[in-house]
């Protein structure tokens, strides 16, 4: 069997990148991408400790996880077409209207 | 070195390389496909760990619907080639650096907390261990009221994402329109 410090460092691994991926791009719809990159890295650790203690809270409470993923996305886009519809851009560096 | 460890291995390097390939993609569309092949891997580690279940809803919710949405929404702008204008020359190293702190640090704190016990192989825990019944039994005996709420937060969703999607002169139309 794998060791579950291998699929936890995965998952660190796969955590960074998405954090990186919020820092480093500008495209808002990228920027978004990345955030699901560390549900996905976030929930992969939840079912390797699930496997671990033999107990499937952490699968449901992945499941969980998958469905809030769900609504956000679809709240999240719709909010990134009405934005796009006011000022004709996604880049993140544009939406600055509420600097004080 | 066993085959199991072998295929995690290569997984493990789909998945860093497509996340990769993901941040650095310049469009948009590319950026999509390749968290499909990222949430792919995970979805094939899903059934390593024993999680049949979750590995399905992984391929239809992550891999399908979410990102056929995502997919969808990039076309629909048509915003994919978006240049990669930097307003603050300084930030992406210093993003790069705090990233591999912050990795360093995780890595860390989790080798070191936990005793890199093995994982118990799958015959030693029960034989439906993450299957649709197991999953659904526990989902509806004890995470009942969370399951619940759960079609509330989706209900709630979608009554945003149209509100938030239709057009503000719709009223104006409406009112404009001949008797």
């Amino acid at each position: 069997m794998v060791p579950v410090s291998y699929y936890i460092t995965l998952s660190a691994i796969l955590f960074t990148l998405g954090a990186l991926g919020v820092l480093i791009r500008r495209n808002a719809i990228v920027i978004f991408m990345s955030v699901e990159l560390m549900l996905n890295a976030a929930n992969l650790a939840f079912v390797a400790f699930s496997q671990m203690y033999a107990s499937l809270n952490g699968q449901v409470f992945v499941f969980f996880v998958m469905t809030v993923a769900a609504a956000e996305v679809a709240v999240g886009l719709a909010l990134i077409v009405a934005i796009f519809r006011n000022k004709h851009s996604i880049d993140v560096d544009e939406i600055s209207t509420l600097r004080g | 070195m066993n085959t199991e460890l072998l295929l995690f291995l290569i997984l493990a390097l789909v998945a860093i390389a497509s996340a990769l390939a993901m941040l650095a993609s310049s469009n948009a569309i590319y950026s999509a496909l390749f968290l499909i092949v990222n949430f792919g891997t995970i979805a094939i580690f899903y059934l390593l760990l024993g999680a049949p279940f979750l590995a399905m809803a992984q391929v239809t919710v992550y891999a399908g619907a979410i990102m056929v949405l995502f997919l969808f929404v990039i076309m629909l702008l048509g915003a994919e080639q978006l240049r990669q204008r930097q307003s603050l020359t300084w930030q992406q190293p210093l993003a790069i650096a705090l990233g591999a702190v912050l990795l360093v640090e995780t890595v860390y704190i989790f080798l070191t907390r936990s005793q890199s016990e093995l994982l118990p192989s799958l015959e030693q825990i029960l034989p439906d261990f993450g299957s649709p019944t197991a999953i659904g039994e526990l989902l509806f005996h004890e995470y009942l009221l969370p399951f619940e709420i759960t079609s509330v937060l989706l209900l709630v969703a979608m009554i945003g994402a149209i509100v938030l999607s239709r057009h503000r002169d719709v009223k104006v139309r409406e009112e404009l329109r001949p008797e």
